[in-house]
Order: C-alpha cells, then structure tokens, then sequence
C-alpha cells in the first residue's frame, strides 16, 4: 500500500506548492513530528508487546516465520497507516470551512507539486520493492514457509533425515498414513518434536485445504496431485487441522486435533499403532502419492460407464481379491 | 397522487417484501428434518436403545431414488431422519438394519471399526452377532455404508447385502427384506451437537458419488444433540 | 433506414414534442410483467425439453434424480424470454422479418420505468431500484449468516442451509457489485458528464439492464433448487458434484456476465467517440476515468468467466471432464480461470469508489482535484495490473509453486497506483475549504476504510504471512473493507451527491448524517474483529468454530444487525423525502462545476438542447479566472472544429453512425 510518503514531505522540506499568506504554520514539519512520535512508539509498542503473541505462534519453523513476518509487515504497515490517519485528521480540522475564512471559491490552487508526486511515487515503489525482497527471502530460505509447494517442489529443507507423512483428504475428513512405519493410515496425527516433516497433501475428492494452523501449514489437496509442505517441529504441544477449502456439506466440521510429542514418545505411538492397524493395513493399497479412487466403482457412477459398482478398474482402494 | 395513496402503496410494498423475506427464513429453518427425542422419559443410568435401518432408495418424497438412514423413534414408529436428541454420558446400544447393498470403500481406513464397543470388546461391532474389528472392503458384498462420527472417533463400517438380491427399495423396509444386522455401543460425551455421516461415496449419479443424499441432512448425514 | 439524423435532431433544433403515448392501456404494452410472464414460460419450455433429452438416461433418472440439463435449458430459455417479454428484441426480430421498427417516443410516464427504454437515464434509474434490491436480498442473507455464527456449536440453519446462505450471498453481492457505480451512475452520469445526447448503443445499454435483472432472477432461483455449497468461487469439482442450484450459479454469472459487457462496451465506446467538442483526454471528469478503466475491466475479464462457466455447465449435463482430474480435466482449471477473471473483477468493484471519491473531492474542498493525471494514471495503472495477479488466490494450491514470488511482486506492485489515488486525494484536502456535507463523509469514510482494506491487502500478498491468513476470515474481512468500506460508502456518497441530479429531490441530510455515522461505525465494529478471528485460525464459510473465538464473533454479529439497521435509515429517509413527500432540489446545491450540474433537473430527453461546448475542466475551483466549463449554447457554427481538442459528437456535419 502507500507508504508514508505524506510525512516525508515534511522531510524533503518542501514549502508548500501554493503559497499562503506569510506567516503560514509549517504544516509538513507538525505532521511529521506527530506522525513519526506515534509511530515509533506504536511500533515498539507492537513489536515487543503483541508481537510475540500473533498466532501461530513458534510451535514450528514454518510457525515461527509466518510470526516473524506478520510482525515485520504489521511494523511497516503501522506507520503507513497512521501517517494517513493523521494527515487527514490534521487536514480535516485545519482546513475545514469554519476555520478557513474567504470567497466560496477559495481553496487551494494547486494542481499538483512536482516534488511531492514524485516523492510519493519514489517511496511507495521503495517499499513496495523492499517488501517484495523480504517476502521472497522468506518464502524461500525456510524451504516454501510451510506452503503447499507441488509435487516437485524447489525450495527444500536442509536437514536428511525427514519424515514424510501423508495427507489424505476426503469428504469429509482427514486420514493420515506414514509410509515410513509399514503404511498405516490413521485419523491421528501425532508428529515427533525436533524433525522436519514433509506433508504430501492430496484429496479423493473435491479441493480441501490442509491448515494445521499451529504448525504454520497450509496447502491444497487436489485429486490426482502431491501437494508437498515441509517444516520443522520446535516445541511439543497439540495443534488443529482445519479445512480451509470449501469443500461441501461438512466443510466447517473437517477439523481434528493433532499433537507434537517428544521423538520417543512418537516412536512408541507409530510401533503400536502399526501394530494395533495391521490387520486393516494389509487391506490397503500399496503406498503411492496419489490416488486414483473414482475409478475404482466407489465414485458413485456419475460418469455412465461406471454405474456398476464393482467396476473392473482397479486402482487405489479397490482391489478387490477374488471372492 | 395524494400523500396517503403514496403512504399506502409504499407501505403495502413494504409489507410484500418483509413477508416474503419473512417466509423465506421461515421456510429454511422448517425444512430440517424432525429430531427424535431419546431423552425425554429416560432414566438414569440406563442405556438408550436405537435402532436405525439404511435403505437404498427411499423410494417417496421429493428424492424417491436418494439413498437414506431412517431411524426408529421409541413409539417404534421409522421417520426418516438422522437427527438424534441423545442424553450426555450415557451408553447408546445402536441396533443397524442395512439393507443396502456394498462396493469397496474408496478409503479403506474406513474398514477399521472404532469409538465403540460389542460383547464388552472396544473397537468392535457384531456383524449378525459375531464380533467384526475390521471389514475387509474389496472382498464379499462390501460395505454400503459407515457410521461415522468423526470428532468422537467412531467409525462403523456397515457391510452390504449381496446386490443380486431382491433389494428393498421403498422405505421403511422390513425384516423380510434381505439384510444385515449390525450391533454396537457407545457412550455420548457431554452436551453439544456432533456430526455424523457416512464415508461410502453412495450418492450414485453425483461425481465421486458425494453429493446429493451425501450432502443433505435427513439423508446419510446427521446430528447427534447431546443435552445436558 | 432509421438514422440518428431522423431520430435526434441536429443541433440548434429545438427538440421534438413527445411522441404520441402507446394505445392503449400502458399494463397491455410490454413492461416487467409481460417480461415475467415470459420467463415463467420459457422457464416451463426449457425444463420440458430438457427432461426430453435425458428421458430414459438411468443416471438422472434411477441415480440422482436431479436433471440439470432441465434446469440449465429452463434458466436459459426463461432469460430469454424475459428478454422477448420486455421488448428487448423486438428491433432486431423486426429487422429479421424485414420490418422497419418504429423509433421510441419519449414518454414521460412513470412506467417508463417499467419498460424497456433506451433513455440512459432511465436504464440508470432502472439499474438504480435493481441494485437495491440485490443488495437488500443478498443484505439479509449476510444477517442469516451472523446469526448462524452467533454461537460456535448450536445451529440455527444447520451446515447444508448455511452454506447455501454464504454462497447465495457472496454471489449475489459479487453480481450487484460489478454493476453498483456502472449501472446506475455509469448510465446516468456519463453521457451528462461528457456532454453528449445519448450513449452509444442504446438498446445495448437498456439490454445489459434487462440481462442484470434477469440475472437476479436467475441467481434467486439456487435456493428453491438447493443452493449450491461452493461460495461465490464456485470451485470445481465440488461445482460438478453440486446439486440444482449450482446450475443457477452458472447460468446466472453467464447472465450477468453477458450484461456486464455489454455495459461496459457501450460506455467504454460512448466515453471514446462522444465527448463533446472541447472536451480533451486532460479534461474528462475523474469519475469518467474510473468508469473507462472498470468498463475496460468489465469487457476484458468477464469473457473469460463466462466460458468458465459453460465449461462447468457442460461438465454437469453433457458429463464433458474440463475440470475433472481423473477424467482428464484438471481441478485447477476452474481455479485459473475463475481468479482470471475473478481478480480484475475486484477492481471492477474498487476502481469506481476511486471515481466517486477523486469526483466529490474537489467539490466539497474547493479546491482543483491535486494531481489529475496521477488519478487517471492510478486507475489506469491498477486495471492493466489486475491481469496479472490471479494467482495470489492459490499460493498454497501446489499450482505453479515456483511463479509465487512473480505474483507476489505482481500483488504488490498494484498497490503503486492504488497509493496514487491517496496522494491525489490526500493531496487534495490541503490547505483546502473543506465542507463536511454528507457525501463528504462518506468519501472520507470512503478513504478510512480502504485504507485498512488495501494495507490487509499486502498481507495477504506476502507468501509466508499468507501460509496463515489465506482461505481464514482475515481475508473475509479484508474484501469487505474494500468493497463494503470502499465501494459501497463511495456508493453512498455518490447517492447523496447526485441525487438531486437523478431526480429533482434532495435526501434529509440530518437523517443522512445519522445514517454515515450509524454505517461508519458499526460497520468498523463489525468486520475490524473478523481480522482478529482470522488471525486467530477460523476459516470463511464455516458453520462451526473455536468455542474461544464466540465473543469476538457475537459482538461482530451484534454489530452486524446494527450495521443492517442503519440501511433502514436510507430506506426511510428515501421513502419519505423522494417518494412520499418529495423535497425538490437546487438546481446545483453544491455548487459543483461538473457539467451535469449545467443541464436542467429533470434532464430533458434529450439532455442537451445544443451540444455543450467544453471551455475547462470542471475542477477550476478556486480560480475564477478560469472559463466556465463549457458553453451550453454555443452558435451553431462554433462547433469542434473552432475549440475542439477532443473529438466531439456534436459535429452537425458528420452525421454519425446509426444506431447499434
């Protein structure tokens, strides 16, 4: 948005484009000194008191940056705000008509000022430049900030050893299943603490969205499409997954808590459930990225040749052993 | 046109818009299906006893080849339903009568029974009387529908009856029609209304087979209400 | 063959009587009611021939039971024939049968306003009763939503009655707020604006008008055929899954959509080739700017949209896969174009509350608009760049991972021009008279709100920060900001402004002023804590949330009614002061120096007895040197060719094209 550039008039010096009569308060230099004492002390006030409180919070890397950079945003865009506010409060109580004696016809003249336009374009465009390098920084060195980043995605974490878990969204729920602990698919999502975990984010159905909010995820689940969000888990704790794509009937009630527990307390939880799960694990498909489930007669026929409701394709989820 | 000519015509215009905006809202809110009260004349410490049955087509009303869930309300009357005013903490012994038939669940996490219990046994059901933890989808007849609360983690896979069947059509259906008896128990928890639908993607002609009677109250979703 | 000579005549001319009124009693003649009448018909023809073709189709008939092919052919086929029924295609049926149409006569009727009239300033008060009732039905539908939101996890509409409610709400103000300013204001203003008798294509002006109402009736439709659960978005392939109302969703938006270019292709011709001589590209009133650059939008975009959409409608009847992933579609596809068209259609919304504001300005600071050029370098600025940030909508959809630091910098990038409209006005209220007049409120309220909107806006386009806030109701209360703070308190303002201009009547302005502050404040109060309920993690168009977040979310909802109060405050004060007991007006009560101001109240039919001769722009306030800004009886020889900077339409020599 437009920055500030109103009160730096004030600092470039500028008189006035059209001259009062003499004597004329410094308009500029008042506002300037207003806004620059607000400022500075709004934003300090926000950085040190609010700023470590904005969700999500620092339970993840992911978390912690989105906190960083809203905070970083919020310190630039206080100024911008209050820089408005108060020209226009300053303008509006000493330009108004009570206060300004003279013909009906008796404004200002001018009809613009080189110096100030040209000002105010040069700053909104440094701003909005420098904004632009900080938001790729971001977004890039921690590994796509804990966005969906595809199937392929580019910027990735450091560390060797991650843990992959997959999402599986649906109509209306989401499952989870950990390749790495012989496939188990459960509705539980428990993470270990101190581990960067790889989110492969895909739907059977309609577009959902993965939104662990206290982990700073987010990403789409696309049929037919390995969405893939990374982070890194800082701190134990439980977390809410939410759909945030409208997805249907249920959409406001697709939600489910998960936690972030120590390594060894997850190691112990994934060795029983696998077991607890083997029976039903070993009726699941073979682990793959994507799935492809309407071909397997569960799609409910919309299409005509697959009105049958064993149809002969098998895929994901449907094969079917011999009776 | 004289003052109270204009009065009137706008006030009469008014007064259109109002009703109607009145009947609309009215409308919405009378079209949710009925809840069956489990709460009132229940005592204490005893469990409820419900029976619901799922149909494959309802077979009346204004969606006569929608799939369905009925429930039975304790004067043993079936409506056609899924809302349920339940007592908070205390056991519910669901009696299911499926009467649809099965396919392969698209997700076959939603094979594994769990949040209830049968023959003091958690994470089970009874499958016409014998204990079930895990229904394997791509074998048999399949399962026609779940019963699933997903925020108090029940999950019931109901398996389907043999499509080649003489299958019911017309609801409510009745014992001489081939069927499955599935039996299970749980405990609600405190008051509030939680949601329940089922997982089988049974709403055929609609894409992924979830829309239509998978998106409609009344039809293969719900409301528990729990009260205090 | 009937020429603009014959019809208006030439200048110097004094306009002719009006014509012989319609034989007959007027309820005969095609009006609302014979439009109606036939689009329940082609409604009822539509569905038959629709169940015709999927008769003995087991899929619709065994499975689903909903036949969308009936529903889509009944919408279409009923539009068309509230079209037929009004009128609006009787010239071009005549000319097919080799008839030659009789021109309209002026009439001065009020059911003028009931019929098809190709009179711009009856299709802007047309447009005007329309949009109302738009924004009212769609109004009390955001009430039903608030209500539902009042408690985290007891239900009033439930989860399908609710979603059905969101999504005929977002769409319904989507569909009016396209069409808000351009409608009414844009039919109405612009031809008085820029000096000239008529617009450029009239019977396609007063057809966008009869495809917006159509489009209303259409849209209306989604709810007894059981709305649809996707939101104004529409996303796909939840849309292919949908029941019938998703089918008026489509066909609506294609309604809608054919009308939004149609309007904004006349205007953006009329604007083009019609200004009166004198009146230069540097002297265009901002507001005609604004309403160029969202015409341009207007044409450009919604195309797109419109395609879209039959694709999808073809999804759902002839079962085609163009967004359908395991049939070869893609689920993205809707997503790209939908945000195609979807992101210059938010401009379409913010651009002509840019207009409204730059316009009332000067007026009520007495001072010359600061930096003209800059304003119509802003507009211009910001609708070339809406093409090019779609995908910011779909950061985090694993579409184009690698191209979001391109959009972020596109995102960003417009809030460039977008600040130009600030230093314009801000530039603007130096060291000016300001008068604190109700559509001055409303102005600066205006700017307050927008200001919040567009610095959210920035938020929202930083990758990281928008991993948090995309899809929550940061964003919800972000888009209000900006079309609810922005466009419709612009909105407001221009209501105040021009009312005097549309109809002969001044609004209360002590009621007026009740109402500004009443809209100002609880419209802060109820969306500034959907920032915070964003932030705090709960998703839009949820019917279930965080038990913590229940107080912030009631008192929004609490404000929310309050908010949908102060509407009635208009309503009464309209009512009262226009209708039932009319306060006639100055014939310029802000002394403004806009050239509609110059033409007589009510404008006469054919707005100008004589071209207008521009002389200045109209924001010489403050300098009475200048020449007034246009010379309203110029002598006959003193056409373009004497002052003409710009081209004028006035030019008696060059008779001009016929009529479209």
């Amino acid at each position: 948005m437009s920055d500030g550039a109103t009160t730096h008039q004030a600092g470039s010096g500028g008189t006035p484009p059209a001259g009062g009569p003499g004597g004329e308060p410094r308009h500029f230099r008042r506002i300037f000194t207003v806004w620059i004492s607000i400022s500075v002390v709004a934003d300090l006030l926000f950085w040190f008191l609010v700023g470590p409180h904005i969700p999500p919070g620092r339970m993840t890397s992911a978390a912690g940056g989105a906190q960083f950079d809203f905070n970083v945003l919020f310190v630039i865009a206080l100024p911008v705000i209050i820089g408005v506010w108060t020209y226009m409060a300053y303008a509006l109580s000493t330009w108004r008509k009570s206060r300004v004696p003279g013909l009906p016809l008796s404004g200002d003249r001018a009809r613009g000022h080189f110096g100030v336009q040209t000002a105010w374009m040069a700053i909104t465009s440094t701003v909005v430049i420098g904004l632009f390098v900080f938001g790729t920084v971001e977004l890039i060195v921690p590994a796509g900030a804990g966005g969906g980043e595809g199937p392929n995605p580019i910027w990735t974490p450091t560390s060797k050893t991650i843990l992959p878990i997959q999402v599986i969204a649906q109509q209306w729920k989401f499952t989870y299943r950990y390749p790495t602990f012989g496939g188990f698919e459960t509705s539980q999502l428990i993470l270990p603490d101190n581990t960067t975990i790889a989110f492969h984010v895909t739907s059977l159905d309609v577009i959902h969205d993965f939104w662990a909010y206290q982990l700073g995820i987010k990403a789409d689940a696309n049929p037919q499409q390995d969405n893939v969000a990374f982070t890194t888990t800082d701190q134990v704790g439980s977390f809410t997954v939410r759909c945030d794509e409208l997805c249907g009937l249920w959409h406001g009630a697709m939600y489910n808590y998960g936690k972030v527990v120590t390594k060894s307390a997850f190691e112990s939880w994934a060795t029983r459930t696998r077991a607890q799960l083997a029976a039903n694990t070993k009726n699941l498909p073979p682990f793959a990225w994507t799935y492809d489930p309407s071909a397997n007669g569960a799609g409910g026929g919309y299409y005509p040749s697959n009105v049958d409701h064993f149809s002969k394709v098998e895929t994901y989820g449907a094969q079917r052993a011999k009776v | 046109m004289g003052r109270s000519a204009k009065i009137a015509i706008v006030g009469c215009l008014l007064a259109i818009a109002t009703g109607l905006a009145v009947f609309t809202a009215m409308a919405f809110v009378a079209s949710t299906p009925p809840t069956v009260d489990f709460v009132t004349g229940h005592q204490q410490g005893t469990p409820v006893n419900m029976e619901i049955q799922t149909v494959g087509s309802v077979g009346s009303g204004i969606h006569p080849s929608w799939v369905s869930y009925l429930t039975r309300q304790p004067n043993g009357r079936w409506v056609h339903t899924t809302l349920w005013s339940l007592p908070a903490h205390t056991k519910v012994n669901v009696t299911v009568l499926q009467y649809d038939s099965g396919s392969p669940l698209r997700n076959q996490q939603f094979g594994q029974v769990t949040g209830v219990s049968a023959d003091g046994r958690s994470g089970t059901m009874l499958l016409n009387g014998k204990p079930v933890s895990v229904v394997n989808s791509n074998v048999g007849n399949g399962v026609g529908h779940t019963f699933s609360a997903p925020s108090l983690g029940i999950n019931v896979p109901l398996v389907g009856v043999n499509g080649n069947a003489n299958l019911c059509g017309v609801a409510p259906c009745t014992t001489k029609s081939p069927h499955n008896v599935i039996q299970f128990s749980f405990t609600t928890p405190g008051p509030g209304e939680y949601r329940w639908q089922c997982f089988v993607p049974c709403g055929l002609g609609y894409l992924y087979g979830n829309g239509g009677p998978m998106q409609t109250i009344g039809y293969m979703d719900g409301f528990l209400k729990v009260v205090a | 063959m009937a020429t603009d000579s014959e019809l208006i005549p030439p200048i110097g001319a004094t306009p002719p009587p009006p014509g012989p009124p319609p034989r007959g009693p007027a309820w005969l003649h095609q009006n609302i009611f014979t439009a109606a009448i036939g689009a329940v018909a082609g409604y009822a023809f539509g569905h038959w021939v629709g169940n015709m073709i999927a008769s003995g189709y087991p899929n619709i008939n065994g499975a689903s039971g909903q036949n969308d092919i009936a529903i889509c052919l009944g919408l279409g086929i009923g539009v068309f024939g509230w079209l037929l029924g009004a009128g609006a295609l009787n010239y071009p049926l005549a000319k097919i049968v080799g008839r030659e149409p009789a021109p309209e006569a002026p009439e001065s009727n009020w059911t003028r306003y009931l019929r098809f009239s190709t009179d711009h300033k009856v299709v802007g008060i047309q447009y005007f009763f329309a949009v109302f009732v738009f924004l009212f039905t769609a109004g009390l539908l955001a009430m039903a939503i608030r209500t539902e939101l009042l408690s985290p996890t007891t239900h009033i509409f439930g989860p399908g009655t609710y979603i059905e409610i969101v999504g005929e709400h977002g769409t319904m103000m989507m569909m009016m707020a396209s069409s808000l300013v351009v409608g009414p204001l844009g039919n109405f203003l612009v031809p008085l604006m820029i000096g000239s008798r008529r617009t450029a294509f009239p019977r396609i002006e007063a057809s966008s008008f009869w495809l917006f109402s159509g489009g209303y009736l259409v849209i209306v439709t989604a709810l007894p055929l059981g709305g649809f659960p996707t939101g104004w978005t529409g996303y796909a392939p939840l849309q292919t899954q949908a029941a019938g109302g998703m089918d008026s969703y489509l066909v609506g938006f294609a309604v809608i959509g054919t009308g939004m270019v149609l309007a904004g292709f006349n205007l953006i011709a009329t604007i083009i080739h019609y200004r009166a001589p004198g009146l230069s590209w540097s002297r265009l009133p901002v507001f005609v700017w604004s309403i160029l650059a969202t015409s341009a939008l207007l044409t450009l975009a919604t195309p797109t949209l419109i395609c879209a959409g039959l694709f999808g409608i073809l999804d759902r009847t002839a079962q085609t896969a163009f967004y359908v992933t395991e049939r070869g579609g893609s689920s993205f596809l809707w997503e790209n174009l939908f945000w195609f068209f979807g992101h210059p259609e938010v401009y379409i919304m913010a651009l002509p509350g840019f207009g409204i504001v730059s316009e009332i300005l000067p007026v009520f600071t007495r001072r010359p608009l600061f930096a003209y050029r800059v304003a119509a370098a802003g507009m211009f600025g910001v609708a070339l760049l809406s093409f090019f940030v779609w995908q910011h909508h779909l950061f985090q959809s694993g579409i184009n991972p690698d191209m979001r630091p391109l959009f972020m910098l596109t995102t960003e990038l417009i809030s460039i021009p977008t600040g130009f409209i600030y230093l314009v006005t801000l530039g603007t209220l130096y060291k000016a008279k300001i008068h604190f007049d109700v559509p001055m409120l409303f102005a600066l309220g205006m700017l307050f709100n927008f200001l919040i909107g567009g610095v959210t806006g920035v938020f929202l386009s930083d990758v990281p920060v928008d991993v948090t806030v995309h899809g929550s109701f940061f964003v919800m209360a972000h888009f209000h900001y900006t079309i609810m703070g922005g466009l419709v308190f612009a909105f407001f303002a221009a209501i105040y402004y021009w009312m005097p201009k549309l109809t002969g009547r001044t609004l209360d302005m002590r009621l007026g002023r009740i109402h500004f502050w009443c809209m100002f404040v609880f419209f802060n109060m109820t969306f500034f804590p959907l920032f915070i309920v964003g932030i705090l993690g709960m998703p839009r168009r949820v019917f279930e949330y965080a038990h913590n977040l229940q107080g912030l979310n009631d008192f929004s909802s609490i404000s929310a009614y309050l908010l949908g109060a102060s509407f009635l405050i208009f309503v009464a004060n309209f009512i009262w002061t226009i209708i039932i007991e009319p306060r006639r007006a100055a014939a310029n009560p802000w002394n403004s120096l806009g050239l509609e101001w110059q033409t007589p109240t009510p404008v006469p039919y054919y707005n100008f007895e004589r071209i207008p001769v521009i002389l200045s722009d109209p924001y010489h306030y403050s300098e009475p040197e200048a020449l007034p800004v246009a010379d309203l009886a110029p002598r006959p020889s003193a056409g373009a060719a004497t002052v003409g900077v710009g081209r004028g339409s006035a030019d008696e020599t060059d008779p001009r094209p016929p009529m479209a």
